[in-house]
């Protein structure tokens, strides 16, 4: 009976929750905090010419839009992907289920300059890709190709677990009353993986917007046309403008927390379907 | 299997005290006997073999043993990066503006910075020129042919690199020894930088994009930097076209005042840019394709360098302070060009 | 990247639906299925890979050697190994108390605390070295007291782990939360009835539940540690052989077109990425080993 206040509460919470907060506000609150105090320094009129400034607007475009293109071909490849490793048996399946992870483990600079050596005009791919008059390295093709990379692990961590425990008695069911392959698959099985689709799809998005070590070897970073956000950031810190740099930092702050946002109820979805249908 | 994990935590807590005392340590690093050379972007190499020099040469006058760190970057963000807080004891520059900023920002230079060595504080100088493909297959040969429409010219940004900022200025004395005109300058200098594809941060990425992208008809960069794109990449692939006129650029050095007060290295960093005026230092100079200050050096090197008329930024623009304001300050010429491209 | 770690041992289950009718696809289907997503693996995932190690190796073994046993190669692999020793204990640290806050316990605010611990996720590496500058630079908040006191965290080893540890901050944590969560709090609650004090508690019960996932967390923290590019670039100021690491090793030696010794050095990361995945496949298999008799009450 004394342990019936220990039964109900397991100790080191105050310990625990403020070492967390602390170590919290310490490495990652008061710093991003810095952001908006400084772009708050700052008039409205200048912020919104800084940002809205023509080649910050040409960056926001090429570094959303490449994302979104890449995060949505990572959908496609990373659902075929998944749907390999989970459904077929085929040798090198071990290697390859292994394999996925790699951009996640992989620096960023080293997958820049391997992306880079093989798309270059005198490059193991680019030499076949430029007498078709694709050129790949130092357009925004390129920028696209290094957002394929290191998105593609999301969508297919996401959506595996989430097809591997699916029921086949929901698909032999749909069978058995008269479906065919095509429309089980189209009407059951993908509503089913809708929501991890679209959390692996956030997640690459995500991670796309941000990223800047394998983009900027391959992208030739011409102002207004392969010019990423985070490089126009870095490029105005090269020139100590330390608030031009900090109010378009606070423009992509906004976009990722609202992103964040997005997919932690993405992810809370996914969790509910896999519940009710577990 | 149990007593296997006993083990876990005090490992934990061992790692989480190592990690502590690791970071505190970093954080208050005692000062070594070492200088850290802040420079510009192309000057890599060339540092890398005066350093072991300047070490040994110290090593057999003081019987002290130093260390010489380096950085290297676009020179005006180097500068810059002193101004936050890099702690260089020598800055070697390109450009005086680069080393006047540290004057002006906290008084981390001496005022008089360019009357504490020889030849206003610059041991060796270079000149902007032209790389183009072997064969020279768009026959470039002034600096009309680089407003041609439809041209690609490379070179690095000139807010950021002193490297862009003679080109430009090479351009602009160009035009205007041939108008007379600063309105015609000014249109020439548009013209050319309309033919930009991609400004690189410093001279190197100008390279690289040059070279290794196969991007742009022309490059325009420092002589050396061109004379060792031929001997790194091989001469069958590049050749060197020298305009008719171009800029002389003197690269500056100064001590960083604060610095070396602090870290105790006033003496070995006198000692350094010393060196670079000697005849020994000279000839690694001039083998790294820079222009010697040293007469017998630059003598012994002529066959390297070519001929070629150039002016002074002092003598056709009156000083780098005037060349800022009209020029690079924002909102200046440059921002008004660059804008409309 | 949270569902990473739920993804066990996808080879069990293929059999069971090439065998079943229902589940099964006609030949043709998988034939192309198999041939799309094994082509795209190829072209953007192993070709990359691969390219790395050829151009390593282009200008042969010597020329490889050289590079990595240089001094400037070796202070940026030993700048590495520090920065992810300090790194990777603080966040694992953290990420025990953050997943044993959250799911051990109910309190409001919750669901932000977990937002919040996600971030880092999300924010720009180069946004990550931004907000150091802000805080520790000369021109920032601290940067005046700092100078006055001599101590050097922007352009110094100070500013790059901390970068490194906000970028590699969730990594732990994120690998715990789900696990734990799952696990509930029967098995702590029942050690402490017995009577058992809390730090026995988390030694022989909490420690031994997670140590897979823990693992997993650490490995996929330290990768990250020792391959930041973006954060760690802002914080650095270049110094070669001071603060440079192996990532930046790599750029410096790219633009000094000694292609072959960057490549050499990135190739010993490329290693280290391999590494991490072979250890990540082998405790995903131990879990998934783990997991079937753990299951029982």
């Amino acid at each position: 009976m004394a342990h019936i206040r220990a039964h109900r509460v397991l100790p080191g919470f105050g310990l625990s929750l403020g070492f967390t907060l602390a170590y919290l506000s310490l490495i990652v609150l008061v710093p991003l905090a810095a952001v908006f105090l400084k772009t708050i320094t700052l008039t409205p009129e200048a912020f919104w010419q800084t940002v809205s400034a023509p080649r910050v607007v040409a960056s926001y475009r090429l570094t959303f839009g490449t994302s979104l293109l890449a995060a949505a071909i990572n959908v496609v490849f990373g659902l075929l992907l998944a749907w390999s490793l989970v459904r077929y048996r085929f040798p090198g399946k071990r290697l390859v289920d292994a394999l996925v992870d790699l951009p996640f483990a992989l620096p960023t600079a080293v997958a820049g300059i391997s992306l880079t050596a093989l798309y270059a005009k005198n490059g193991w791919l680019g030499q076949y890709l430029e007498p078709l008059g694709i050129k790949v390295a130092f357009t925004p093709l390129g920028v696209l190709v290094a957002l394929i990379f290191i998105g593609l692990p999301f969508v297919v961590r996401t959506v595996q677990p989430v097809l591997e425990d699916l029921d086949t008695e929901i698909e032999e069911a749909a069978a058995s009353l008269g479906a065919g392959r095509w429309q089980t698959v189209w009407r059951v099985v993908l509503p089913t993986l809708l929501p991890a689709l679209l959390t692996g799809f956030a997640l690459a998005f995500a991670r796309a917007v941000g990223e800047y070590g394998s983009v900027i070897f391959i992208a030739g970073n011409l102002p207004m046309v392969s010019e990423i956000t985070p490089l126009i950031i870095i490029t105005k810190l090269e020139q100590y403008d330390y608030t031009g740099a900090t109010a378009v930092a606070a423009v992509m702050l906004v976009a990722s927390f609202v992103l964040l946002l997005t997919i932690n109820g993405l992810q809370g979805w996914t969790d509910r379907r896999a519940a009710r249908n577990g | 299997m149990q007593s296997g994990f006993e083990g876990w935590g005090r490992l934990l807590a061992y790692a989480v005290l190592g990690a502590s005392y690791l970071f505190l340590m970093s954080v208050v690093a005692l000062a070594q006997t070492s200088i850290l050379n802040v420079s510009y972007d192309v000057s890599r190499e060339l540092y890398k073999d005066i350093n072991p020099a300047f070490i040994a040469d110290w090593k057999a006058k003081t019987g002290e043993t130093i260390t010489v760190n380096q950085s290297h970057g676009g020179s005006s963000k180097q500068a810059l990066s002193v101004a936050a807080g890099l702690d260089a004891d020598v800055v070697t520059m390109n450009q005086a503006p680069d080393i006047d900023i540290l004057v002006e920002r906290g008084g981390y230079v001496a005022a008089d910075w360019r009357k504490r060595l020889p030849h206003d504080a610059t041991p060796y100088t270079t000149t902007t020129v032209f790389l183009v493909r072997k064969g020279n297959p768009k026959g470039i040969k002034d600096w009309d042919d680089l407003t041609r429409p439809g041209f690609q010219v490379i070179l690095p940004n000139p807010k950021t690199s002193g490297n862009g900022r003679y080109t430009y200025l090479a351009a602009w004395g160009y035009a205007l020894d041939r108008s007379k005109s600063e309105t015609a300058a000014r249109d020439f200098v548009a013209k050319l930088f309309a033919n930009v594809p991609v400004l690189d941060g410093g001279g190197r990425g100008a390279t690289t994009t040059f070279t290794q992208r196969d991007t742009g008809d022309v490059l325009v960069t420092f002589e050396n930097e061109a004379i060792a794109i031929g001997s790194e990449l091989g001469t069958d692939k590049f050749e060197i076209v020298y305009p008719s006129l171009s800029v002389e650029a003197a690269a500056p050095v100064a001590m960083v005042e604060k610095v070396v007060d602090k870290k105790g290295t006033r003496k070995a960093a006198t000692a350094y840019l010393e060196f670079l005026f000697s005849p020994a230092a000279q000839e690694i100079i001039a083998g790294h394709a820079f222009r010697p200050r040293d007469e017998a050096v630059l003598r012994k090197f002529a066959s390297r360098f070519p001929a070629i008329k150039t002016f002074s930024v002092v003598q056709a623009f009156g000083s780098w302070r005037e060349v800022q304001a009209k020029h690079f300050a924002d909102g200046a010429i440059y921002d008004q060009i660059i804008v409309k491209r | 990247m949270a569902g990473a770690a739920t993804a066990l041992g996808g080879l069990r289950g293929a059999a069971r639906f090439e065998a079943n009718t229902a589940t099964r696809d006609p030949a043709w289907v998988k034939g192309l299925v198999l041939s799309l997503s094994l082509g795209f693996f190829l072209l953007f995932l192993l070709l990359p890979l691969i390219a790395v190690f050829v151009e390593a190796l282009r200008r042969g073994w010597s020329v490889y050697l050289a590079a990595l046993i240089e001094p400037d190669a070796v202070s940026a692999i030993r700048l590495t190994l520090l920065t992810a020793a300090i790194a990777v204990p603080l966040n694992l640290v953290f990420g025990i108390a953050a997943a044993w806050t959250i799911t051990k316990f109910d309190f409001r605010g919750k669901q932000m605390l977990i937002t919040f611990i996600d971030l880092p996720f999300s924010v720009s590496p180069v946004i990550a070295g931004l907000i150091y500058v802000l805080v520790f630079g000369a021109q920032g908040w601290f940067g005046p007291w700092l100078g006055e006191h001599g101590i050097k965290i922007i352009f110094a080893v100070p500013g790059i782990v901390l970068a490194t540890v906000f970028v590699t901050f969730p990594f732990v944590a994120r690998e715990l939360i789900p696990l734990m969560q799952a696990q509930g709090r029967d098995e702590e609650e029942a050690a402490l009835v017995l009577g058992a004090s809390g730090w026995q508690m988390f030694r022989k019960i909490t420690l031994p539940n997670i140590k897979w996932a823990l693992l997993y967390g650490v490995i996929l923290c330290n990768a990250r540690a020792m391959g930041e590019f973006g954060a760690v670039s802002v914080v650095s100021g270049h110094i070669r052989g001071v603060t440079n690491t192996m990532p930046l090793h790599v750029e410096i030696l790219y633009n000094e077109y000694q292609f072959a010794a960057a490549f050499a050095v990135a190739s010993l990361l490329a290693l280290l990425a391999l590494v991490t995945l072979a250890v990540k496949t082998y405790v995903e298999w131990r879990a998934s080993q783990t997991a079937q008799p753990g299951e029982v009450p």
